[in-house]
């Protein structure tokens, strides 16, 4: 909040100055903003599933943090004579095929899953929204450029591509973040393109554009904020996507190497002695499907709460 | 309606063309070159080299090489596997498109007769418990990796149970497992997707004018909520494609189902990329193609979108 506040004050700083008139519309937009923003947190947390989501999350988020506190191992410790153990008590989820205990690696997991759902969702929203802006913002033949590449890359097999590329860059955590986050831009670069395409024609733009700011200024300042909404539904809907594309990278082999714990290769591991020791591959993918249906959870709210229209 | 499939598919056309060139730049990244790959760890002469290299064409500038890929494509060759060599991509690719194309049709029906009565129902009797228990299983299904109840399936049916064949396609039987794998994701995401389009329509005036002329409520969701829900399902089942094939490749390697994405999976951990480049390449146009029909279904279906 603090930040929000600052970065208004330095918007509204120097136009206070030159046109006092100016200065208090501003103040009175961040007044409105902020209003706004109050109504919308009130209206997500009556979605009782939403706050478990976003409580779930920031528990997760904690887990990562504080792996090396919580984790009752070391994940990467490998015990020859403890390969395949049941659940116990000393290791509450057993053990995996050499031996490392898997309670410890689900919790140092969290930190795959999450680094690579936000990281590749910022990356998309990034790429996304500034194509999207430009081509609804200038049209004509930008416009027919850029859109030709958003249908191009929503025509690709997604998990081929992320295959393709992860084999051509080479499997790793920051490759996994990459190239997710590049093959997934599209769809934010159609929604915001949709917005700009009516957002460009209201006043305050021409008002803008009369007092003499640029494109690039328009875009930045009177745009593209207005557009985000339908973008933050859609990437908090897609980070439970990134991070089971994330596990189907590393369960294949072309996602995070070995032996840094991902859910995604604790399952690989799992398929590999799926006879001798089943238990290997059940707790890496409810872990998945509880953090998935989180994020998706939270989606749904935010959705409802940003826009009052949809009533699923 | 002319102008408007006209203009679907000069777009269509052009992304096909933009996604061959996409697919070909990224097999040029690759690297090693195709030539080390093909003569392994055989000792060769320079001149051998050279020769290996001119007579597969890789010593032509890129756009060369990719016009005479592109050249042939179009007439349905897809040129030999440097891996496997010798081998024919298109019979390759034709042997295990079959495959693919098997197991997800019957998945696709599966899910469409399981998703869309749950859905509707669902709709129709709101907040309901039949509402609440399919709806609350449809968001946990949504979450669920595919290739995680691949495992499960594999861990009950074929080692406690024994029932089902946990590889292969031998038999009848071995359909079982894929097909319900790729069956159960599509039915959650189905089944709310129907949910939410039958309730939007079930607030349309249309709906309550058909209750207040007194009509039969069977006949106001037949004819009436039916008909009209059914077009936006139309659309995304349609859109849904790309997912359904993305899917597949998880699927069909954990099952070792012998179809396109194991064979893309094989062929990438061989890399093998002309097959690689040639399975995108197909797998884009099948997509490219089933938007544009989808589209046209609508248009024809729904004429307010012709008109616009």
């Amino acid at each position: 909040m603090s930040i929000d506040t600052t970065g208004a004050i330095r918007e509204t700083g120097p136009t206070e100055k030159s046109t006092p008139a100016a200065g208090t519309l501003a103040t009175q937009g961040v007044r409105e903003a902020r209003s706004n923003r109050n109504q919308v947190w009130r209206r997500f947390v009556r979605y009782k599933p939403g706050v478990f989501g976003l409580v779930f999350i920031l528990l997760l988020i904690g887990c990562a943090l504080a792996a090396p506190l919580i984790a009752p191992h070391d994940p990467f410790e490998i015990h020859m004579r403890l390969r395949g153990h049941a659940p116990s008590s000393e290791y509450l989820l057993g053990n995996d095929s050499i031996g490392r205990d898997i309670l410890s690696r689900l919790i140092y997991g969290t930190r795959v899953a999450l680094i690579v759902g936000i990281g590749a969702t910022a990356i998309a929203v990034t790429i996304g929204v500034t194509v999207g802006a430009i081509a609804g913002y200038f049209g004509g033949w930008v416009d027919f450029v850029l859109s030709r590449l958003v249908d191009a890359l929503m025509a690709f097999p997604l998990l081929a591509l992320l295959l393709t590329l992860s084999a051509v860059f080479g499997p790793s955590l920051r490759n996994a973040v990459i190239v997710i986050g590049c093959s997934i831009w599209a769809s934010y670069a159609r929604i915001v393109r949709a917005e700009v395409l009516s957002l460009r024609e209201f006043d305050y733009v021409l008002a803008a554009r009369a007092a003499g700011a640029s494109d690039r200024r328009i875009i930045a300042r009177h745009i593209v904020p207005n557009a985000l909404g339908p973008v933050i539904v859609l990437a908090s809907l897609a980070i439970g996507g990134v991070i089971i594309l994330e596990s189907a990278l590393s369960f294949l082999g072309l996602g995070v190497r070995p032996p840094t714990p991902s859910w995604g290769a604790m399952l690989a591991d799992g398929r590999e002695f799926l006879r001798r020791y089943p238990h290997i591959a059940i707790a890496p993918g409810i872990a998945i499907a509880v953090t998935v249906l989180a994020f998706n959870l939270v989606g749904d709210g935010l959705r409802d709460a940003l826009d009052p229209r949809v009533t699923d | 309606m002319l102008s408007y499939i006209i203009n679907r598919l000069f777009q269509g056309a052009i992304v096909v063309v933009l996604v061959s060139i996409l697919t070909f730049l990224v097999m040029q990244a690759v690297p090693g070159s195709p030539v080390d790959l093909m003569i392994g760890k055989q000792k060769v002469s320079i001149e051998q080299r050279k020769a290996i290299e001119h007579k597969w064409g890789f010593d032509r500038p890129w756009y060369d090489q990719y016009f005479t890929w592109a050249g042939n494509l179009v007439t349905g060759n897809m040129g030999e596997s440097v891996v496997r060599t010798g081998e024919p991509v298109s019979s390759m690719i034709k042997n295990a498109a079959l495959m693919t194309l098997r197991l997800n049709v019957l998945s696709f029906f599966i899910s469409i007769a399981i998703a869309i009565p749950i859905g509707m129902l669902a709709a129709i009797k709101r907040y309901s418990w039949f509402d609440y228990g399919s709806m609350l299983g449809a968001t946990i299904g949504v979450t669920i990796p595919n290739y995680w109840i691949a495992l499960m399936g594999i861990v009950l049916f074929s080692v406690k149970l024994g029932w089902l064949p946990p590889y292969g396609a031998d038999s009848w039987k071995s359909y079982i497992l894929p097909v319900f794998v790729l069956a159960f994701e599509e039915i959650a995401a189905l089944a709310r997707l129907t949910r939410g389009a039958t309730m939007e329509v079930l607030g349309q005036d249309y709906v309550t004018t058909a209750r207040a002329k007194g009509l039969k409520e069977k006949v106001v969701i037949s004819r009436h909520v039916l008909r009209n829900a059914l077009l936006p399902i139309i659309t995304v089942i349609g859109y849904r494609i790309a997912f359904i094939l993305s899917g597949t490749i998880v699927v069909e390697t954990v099952f070792g189902w012998p179809g396109m994405g194991r064979l893309f999976f094989d062929s990438i951990n061989r890399l093998d990329y002309q097959v690689v480049q040639a399975i995108v390449l197909v797998l884009s146009i099948v997509i490219v193609v089933v938007n544009i029909l989808t589209d046209l279904t609508y248009a024809l279906i729904d004429p307010r979108v012709r008109i616009r």
